[in-house]
């Protein structure tokens, strides 16, 4: 394992004893873990390749406690690492050897829903689907869905501005919060945003939506929710090979449609979907896309005519229409199982999420054969196709030396293919731990030298989430100093951490 | 007045150290207050530097003129969703708003609503800090979470972090009809519970404003866009609303405010939609009209500036100074001012982006 985090400091170890009292003091009875045994419930997030229990784990319930941590952690230099549900796909939860734990779980209250403003206030802790169970009985939902909707709180999408399969024509995260409370590392309590749309000032909760928990510890939301769509339907289409596919993709969006949710699965996943879910894929087919439209009856009949047009234009040789609900969840069936799919035709699985430009998704597919081939590890691949984010499923097996860190280049280098062609090296599970040493394959110095000013702003002891996002930590102080030319760093030398 | 003809120019300049307005068309040189700063013309930074349609993406120089952007994407039925528009007509002002202004200024007309707004759209862009350093965040395709999201940051910015060269934003299709639906004679509570009602239904609802006088009454105005196919499904699931004649002029006027009075200062309220009402009532003497639902109130008046900002307060939002003399604007904060603890993280924010103040030239 290649991955380097900051190396813990041996005098706050030695301070562990007086960490755990004075977090007991914040927060009595069993709101602080500190044996070594339950810690390990702590220990990794969803990218199960790195494991390292906390020092200690604290779950406080009031704002008054969070900020009196984050205060007393601030005044004695203690390294905090906020953590949701702990679903993260890439490491942004994944505990500190020297740092506080400090676990959002009992935030779990909806504290108001205003149906005539259309917004829901809800602790951080409320997992993702709450939202949407709390004001489905009105006609109401919450739209970003996250495949892990069930377990991820929104505490957990707001730092990593999560998206989902409906977010081509309904947002990320970042587009459907409103405002946020938020306590800062040295315990300031504030207010961004609001049941307005826009901010009096700098549009900070636009930067904070995706800081991956490096700014602040969010302690409220208040997300916008919509009234349901009268219907929806999803065509579930075949095409003989992954250009034809990704011309038709094109071609609906050329035609004025942004559907609900447009997903690409190349024949690798269609098989494996198929195999474990039977949800009647057709198997002769090099890609398999499922368009949903929904809205009024009208639009949606009148929709998946057209995008059925332009299928067969585009030498489609199946098309399917749900003529009911309980089909059009089957369609999706296999596409949500494509994670418990791979699970069984590999030991584990490695799910990237690169985004390119759509055009290059031919070259970008091939390539990736390619170097499967070179790795010797299969892939299989499951697609938002409207906005050109991939995930790329790597099969490996962790208990065959040596294919852990194969799996580990396999999937860098689609990130820099995906860089390289134009795009991006996450586009939803954020960059955590697992991307950080690539970003300088998309990000100059100068450019990341701007973000991490930013982390300044907000936290200049970085304190807050150490080790993540930035390849490098500058002092802040030093940062302010550096000039960079040519985008070379004036000290290359210095120690990362 | 400076033209800095490419990037390297704008670092030099920059980096000089002296105090810099930002300027794109000019437009909007009447917003905030009076000031002394050299004016730096971005209009060099222009041009289309890619523009593939079905990607949804666009990018250009900063200094591109709205209207140019608007007439190529409309060639291809897109349309930059946030609803940008030129404060020429409200301001009285000479010029045409480039896109770098637009973005700077957050400008997002009543399809904001349901569209988002310029924070929504901006992909990425590369810029000049007040350190005189060109850097880039975002990136150019659709879906991204790489690194901080900076392009909220610089949207409604107000040109006081960085000098903005290129840009990229997200485009999508332009709808093929829109058809408005109004209903006449309802009061400010009453129009604002007409709006919540409509837009809490399927029938999707793109913009909806309320004008307590425009041709001789009360006017509150919903808008359906889309396929020609379902907005007559749409229109049917609010039968209360009957349909418009002349809509385009309506929503010209509500979003440039134009029913207003032009002999006070014109105030730019953003606030919680349903407290909308309160605010009208605490300022009785005031000409007003709601866009967003009520979530924007356009306010003209003489009254207090104290009263009205406590009246935003109140109502869980902010005001903002848009039109004014010279005198006033040098004597009232333009932006709500914040809490301090916010006030002292906003400030941190900006010495991040220009450690020396070369942007704060007090007009803000
Ligand atoms: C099976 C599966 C499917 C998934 N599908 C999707 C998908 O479709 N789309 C998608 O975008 N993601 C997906 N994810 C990724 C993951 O679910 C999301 O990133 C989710 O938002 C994480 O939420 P969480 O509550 O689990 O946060 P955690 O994993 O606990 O934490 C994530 C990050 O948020 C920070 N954080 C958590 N709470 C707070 C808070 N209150 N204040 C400040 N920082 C905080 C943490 O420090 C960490 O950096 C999937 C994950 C799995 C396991």
């Amino acid at each position: 394992m290649s991955l380097v985090m900051p190396a813990p400091d041996p005098a706050t170890l030695a301070k562990r004893a007086e960490i755990v009292a004075a977090l007991r003091a914040i927060v009595p009875g069993e709101g602080v873990i500190d044996d070594i045994e339950s810690l390990r419930a702590y220990e990794s997030d969803g990218l199960t390749a790195y494991r390292q229990p906390p020092m200690v784990c604290v779950l406080p319930e009031t704002v008054e406690q969070v900020a009196a941590i984050l205060r007393w952690c601030h005044g004695n230099r203690v390294k905090v690492v906020p953590r949701g549900a702990g679903t993260s796909l890439s490491g942004g939860a994944l505990p500190l050897a020297d740092g506080v734990l400090l676990g959002m779980a009992r935030f779990n209250r909806v504290l108001d829903i205003d149906y005539a403003d259309r917004v829901a206030v809800v602790q951080p802790g409320v997992t993702n689907l709450a939202i949407t169970c709390a004001v489905e009985d009105a006609g109401f939902y919450y739209a970003p869905d996250p495949s892990s909707q069930i377990a991820c709180t929104i505490g957990g999408n707001v730092a990593e501005n999560s998206g989902g399969v409906h977010c081509l024509k309904y947002g990320l995260t970042t587009n459907n919060v409103l405002g946020v409370e938020l306590v800062t590392m040295e315990g300031d309590v504030i207010r961004l945003g609001g049941r307005g749309l826009e901010p009096a000032g700098l549009d900070l909760l636009g930067v904070i939506v995706g800081s991956e928990g490096l700014l602040g510890v969010v302690t409220e939301v208040t997300v916008r929710i919509l009234p349901r769509p009268q219907t929806a339907q999803a065509l579930l289409i075949g095409f003989p090979s992954v250009e034809s596919a990704g011309q038709c993709v094109a071609d609906v969006i050329a035609a004025g449609i942004i559907p609900a949710g447009m997903e690409m699965m190349d024949r690798a996943a269609v098989h494996a979907a198929e195999d474990f879910v039977h949800a009647g894929y057709p198997l002769d087919v090099e890609a398999l896309l499922i368009v949903e439209l929904d809205g009024p009856v009208a639009e949606c009949g009148h929709l998946s005519g057209e995008v059925e047009r332009i299928a067969l234009a585009n030498g489609a040789v199946s098309v399917r229409a749900s003529v009911d609900e309980a089909e059009r969840i089957a369609f999706w069936a296999g596409r949500k199982a494509a994670f418990p799919a791979a699970g069984r035709l590999s030991p584990d699985y490695y799910c990237m999420d690169g985004t390119i430009p759509r055009r290059r998704l031919p070259h970008v597919l091939n390539r990736m054969n390619e170097l499967s081939g070179q790795y010797g590890l299969g892939v299989i691949n499951v697609f938002h196709a409207g906005d050109g984010n991939l995930h790329p499923l790597i099969l490996y097996d962790a208990n065959q030396p040596g294919q852990l860190e194969a799996a580990e280049a396999f999937g860098a280098d689609i990130l820099r293919l995906c860089v390289e062609v134009g795009g991006v090296l996450t586009g939803e599970h954020g960059v955590g731990v697992e991307k950080r040493d690539l970003m300088p394959v998309m990000f100059s110095e100068a450019d990341l030298a701007q973000q991490q000013r930013v982390k300044c702003a907000f936290d200049p002891e970085l304190l807050l989430n150490p080790g993540k996002v930035f390849p490098e930590l500058h002092r802040c102080a030093e940062l302010g100093r550096m000039h960079i030319h040519r985008g070379e760093v004036p000290f290359p030398d210095l120690p990362r951490f | 007045m400076l033209r800095p003809a490419s990037i390297g120019d704008l670092c030099e300049v920059i980096a000089a150290g002296e105090k810099l307005r930002l300027r794109g068309g000019g437009t909007k040189d009447t917003v905030g207050a009076p000031c002394e700063a050299q004016v730096v013309d971005m209009r060099s930074f222009a041009g289309v530097i890619d523009y593939d349609p079905p990607e949804l993406v666009l990018t250009v120089g900063a200094g591109t003129p709205l209207a140019e952007i608007e007439a190529l994407v409309a060639g291809e039925g897109q349309m930059l969703a946030f609803d940008p528009f030129d404060h020429a007509r409200m301001l009285g002002s000479e010029g045409a708003a480039t896109i770098g202004g637009i973005i700077a200024a957050g400008v997002a007309g009543p399809a904001r609503l349901s569209r988002g707004g310029v924070r929504d759209h901006l992909l990425g862009f590369t810029a000049v800090s007040g350190r005189g350093e060109k850097f880039v965040a975002g990136a150019k395709v659709v879906k991204n979470v790489t690194g901080y999201d900076l392009p909220k940051l610089m949207a409604g910015s107000w040109g006081r972090l960085a000098a903005l060269t290129e840009v990229t934003l997200k485009v999508l299709p332009a709808p093929r009809t829109r058809r408005t639906l109004i209903r006449r004679g309802l009061d400010a509570a009453q129009a604002v519970a007409a709006m919540a009602y409509a837009l809490g239904t399927a029938a999707e609802v793109t913009a909806a404003a309320h004008l307590p006088d425009w041709q001789g009454g009360a006017v509150t105005a919903i808008r359906l866009d889309g396929f020609t196919e379902s907005i007559a499904a749409r229109a049917a699931m609010l039968p209360e609303f009957e349909p418009a004649e002349d809509a385009d002029a309506l929503w010209t006027a509500v979003r440039d405010a134009a029913p207003l009075p032009l002999d006070r200062p014109l105030w730019r309220l953003i606030v919680a939609p349903g407290k909308a009402p309160g605010v009208i009532s605490a300022l009785p003497h005031a000409a007003w009209l709601f866009d967003w639902a009520g979530g924007l109130i356009w306010l003209a008046t003489n009254a207090d500036p104290a009263v009205i900002r406590t009246a935003a307060e109140a109502a869980g939002g902010h005001a903002m100074i848009f039109r004014a003399d010279a005198a006033m604007r040098a004597a009232v904060p333009t932006l709500h001012p914040q809490p301090p603890a916010l006030a002292a993280l906003e400030a941190r924010v900006r010495r991040a982006f220009d450690p020396n103040g070369v942007f704060e030239t007090g007009r803000f």
